[in-house]
């Protein structure tokens, strides 16, 4: 078998490392070079600014505006979906009381389970154009139920003080029925007798969630603290097709801003690349920082 | 490998593949380098041929597939077929012009012809500073195609060429003449025997009598509220002159609050002050609005005059659209009521590296025609900026009484171009502002300050090329 184990990884190794490198490693590199220059993007003529993009950021008003909000993203949409995630998770899987096997969902679990994914198949265009019509100030599902009770409602995305958490609503709906799905994969490869003999012992739902789910589950919940946090650096999509940053910058995220810059009200391309280096860095650091701060011993089942 | 380095592993995985945004601006700015001339096409001038077209030159054309479709472009390309048989034309139509041609640009192969336009325009101040587009000088002096003894310019309206013009250099060729208004619907009004108010105050009283029969008095696109930028910066322009757009447009220190400004704002809060404005409208895009609008719910909405083709669909059958100017403040106005705000738009442009510039110029020329401008109007009821084109074609309701309103308003017509020269500050600095003056939200003072900001930060940006004009 020695003999023949090169010729395999290479075959299965170098092509995709290549795709990779052209596709993804190179731009990026591009990117970096391009954020030290004036590019304005249609022609070919671009002059070495040094690090005055970077500066002009510093200085930028907008810029810091959306990191804020991204900011808030950051410290909400992980935090709100992984709790959802777990909770829904939990009583899909081991919510139920009543059986004596033990350890089931709750009744109409696998019904659940299919709407809680509905999200995901959807594409993330038509959740923005489903949730636009949600929140129509006049017509929508939102504004038509607060009528029918008697109340008064918001304009939603029309205002700078809701259009925000609507937003913010809207990743976080799209984004559990994914983490529903990953939990409870994890859930199902914790052995039984675990919950059998907290359940033994006369442990609450709650208690069981926090001492022995949680920490059992530690690996997959920081796998989707790092995904969530990243979403949360981007959700360009989201964004710009329900708000487009809008109004008056309430919703704007660093991913708008950059494409704005770039291809929608200034050509802007060096400065544009400046700002995706940002964004780079940030990625990186929350990525890094959240797998640090999450080490923890590991537990395996034997 | 156990469980949690897969895990690990993955989520590096996703670290470095999700931040797709950031492969935007990953397109090369190598390659391109100023190519040799000789891939140029160039024919022999001549009086049949005042642009030296070359006869088998391929000709490619891209258009904005937005409110006007791509048919009528479509037989615009076949009058130049006619004309030049062994020319072959390459047609596409995009409503993402910036993504789709931008790599074109920069490789130095854009496309002959483009249809500049629509939400995914390229910002033009950027094409003019990186002399992306040719000069159309020569088109201007040509002769006409179908209109004997004059020259192209000479069948234009006024205006039309100004829009344009950068520097004195004239390089984007605005092929529609739009004009920009408060539209209502006369069978409204007829109903309820009301009549637009042609001074700010009876306006006002207008929009109470409207308010008290049920209807709000006003909509508006309260996601793209530049729209309300419109009849405002109208109404302070009619009471200070055109010289209030003319200070705009140059970035003149404190432009935005020039008096005839505060006078506009100031008039312009009563609606907001007072409730005049449908409820939600803040929430509404400006198809939803001008869906309210047509379904009776608000009275008036601000719009250009493409609003009779964009709502071409929803418009109940009777309804009659009509354009009418904003109302003056009062007799000391230095516009009469009648002054609208006229503009050449629709914009398009040749490369200034494309192959068959000659062409480019010369399908302008077509379109330019008597027969490709009264083609264009039939087939979308637009007007264009060929003089007396409309003579003898029937005209849809809204559209006749555009017609009108240009007439009347004659040389009182105005315009101001600050949006074709700063995008930024009409698409996300004023609109922002008007979107927190018109919700309510500031007041006058500190909407022409918050405009004012954005005005001075373009001014002050100097990696954004300036431009000036005298009238």
């Amino acid at each position: 078998m020695k003999h023949g184990k090169y010729p395999l990884i290479i075959t299965f190794l170098v092509p995709p490392v290549l795709l990779y490198v052209v596709f993804v490693v190179s731009p990026y590199l591009q990117a970096f070079q391009i954020s030290t220059t004036d590019w304005l993007g249609y022609s070919a003529d671009a002059n070495s600014v040094g690090l005055a993009n970077f500066k002009a950021l510093w200085r930028d008003d907008y810029v810091w505006n959306a990191l804020k909000n991204n900011a808030v993203l950051l410290a909400l949409v992980p935090v709100l979906t992984i709790v959802l995630g777990l909770f829904f998770a939990t009583m899909l899987n081991m919510g139920g009381r009543k059986g004596r096997a033990g350890v089931t969902g709750v009744r109409g679990s696998a019904l659940y389970r299919t709407v809680y994914f509905f999200p995901q198949v959807l594409s993330v265009v038509i959740i923005a154009l489903l949730w636009k019509e949600v929140y129509h100030p006049n017509k929508g599902l939102l504004t038509s139920a607060l009528h029918a009770v008697g109340l008064a409602s918001p304009t939603w995305l029309g205002d700078p003080r809701t259009a925000f958490w609507c937003v913010l609503a809207v990743m976080v709906w799209s984004n559990v029925g994914f983490y529903v799905v990953l939990f409870g994969a994890a859930m199902s490869a914790v052995p039984k007798e675990i919950y059998e003999a907290v359940m033994l012992d006369g442990a609450s739902r709650l208690t069981t969630l926090r001492r022995v789910t949680l920490p059992l589950l530690w690996d997959t919940v920081q796998v989707a603290w790092v995904y969530l946090a990243i979403f949360a650096l981007d959700g360009f999509i989201l964004v710009q097709l329900m708000t487009n940053g809008g109004p008056n910058f309430s919703t704007d995220v660093i991913g708008v801003r950059m494409y704005d810059t770039a291809f929608g009200s200034e050509t802007k391309f060096g400065y544009a690349s400046a700002i995706g280096v940002v964004m780079f860095f940030l990625t990186l650091s929350v990525a890094v920082l959240s797998l640090r701060a999450g080490r923890r011993d590991r537990i395996e089942y034997s | 490998m156990n469980r949690r380095d897969i895990l690990r592993r993955t989520a590096a995985a996703g670290l470095l593949a999700t931040p797709a945004a950031g492969l935007l601006a990953g397109c090369a700015t190598g390659g391109g380098d100023d190519k040799a001339d000789g891939g140029t096409y160039k024919g022999t001038k001549s009086e049949q041929n005042p642009l030296g077209v070359k006869e088998d030159a391929p000709l490619e054309v891209v258009i904005f597939n937005g409110g006007f479709g791509e048919e009528y472009a479509k037989s615009h390309e076949a009058m130049y077929k006619e004309k030049y048989p062994k020319a072959e034309i390459k047609h596409s139509a995009t409503q993402e012009i910036s993504k789709t041609l931008q790599p074109r640009f920069v490789d130095g192969t854009p496309p002959d012809v483009v249809n500049n336009s629509g939400a995914s325009q390229i910002d033009f101040n950027g094409l003019v500073s990186q002399n992306a587009i040719a000069d159309l000088g020569e088109l201007l002096a040509a002769p006409s195609l179908d209109i004997p003894g004059k020259t192209v310019k000479e069948t234009l309206l006024p205006g039309a060429v100004e829009v344009g013009s950068y520097d004195g250099r004239f390089l984007v060729f605005n092929y529609t003449y739009t004009v920009y208004g408060i539209w209502h619907s006369t069978k409204l009004f007829g109903e309820r025997n009301w009549a637009y108010a042609k001074t700010w105050d009876e306006h006002i009283a207008l929009c109470k009598q409207i308010k008290a029969a049920g209807i709000a008095p006003w909509t508006y696109a309260g996601l793209h509220p530049r729209y309300m930028s419109w009849p405002l910066i109208s109404t302070a322009i009619k009471f200070g002159g055109p010289s209030v757009a003319t200070a705009i447009d140059n970035l003149e220190p404190n432009a935005w609050k020039s008096d005839a400004m505060k006078a506009a704002a100031d008039a312009w809060h009563q609606i907001v002050k007072d409730k005049y404005i449908l409820e939600g409208s803040p929430g509404l895009d400006h198809k939803q609005s001008q869906t309210a609008w047509c379904q009776g719910k608000a009275a008036f909405i601000s719009c250009g005059s493409w609003l009779e083709s964009e709502q071409k669909d929803v418009t109940p059958a009777g309804f009659n659209m009509t354009i009418q100017p904003t109302p003056s403040l009062g007799s000391g106005d230095k516009l009469p009521f009648e002054a609208v705000r006229g503009t050449a738009g629709e914009p398009f442009m040749v490369p200034a590296k494309a192959k068959n510039v000659a062409g480019g110029l010369e399908y302008f020329r077509t379109m330019l025609s008597k027969k490709g401008a009264q083609d264009f109007t039939k087939k979308v009821s637009s007007l264009t900026v060929v003089a007396g084109a409309t003579d003898g074609v029937e005209l849809p309701y809204g559209l006749s009484t555009v017609v009108k309103a240009l007439d009347a308003s004659g040389a009182n017509g105005f315009n101001w171009v600050y949006n074709n020269y700063y995008r930024k500050l009409e698409r996300n600095l004023v609109d922002a502002a008007c979107g927190e003056f018109f919700s309510g939200r500031i007041g006058p003072a500190e909407f022409l300050d918050q405009c004012q900001k954005g005005a001075d930060s373009i001014a002050q940006d100097s990696s954004v090329k300036k431009y000036k004009r005298t009238a």
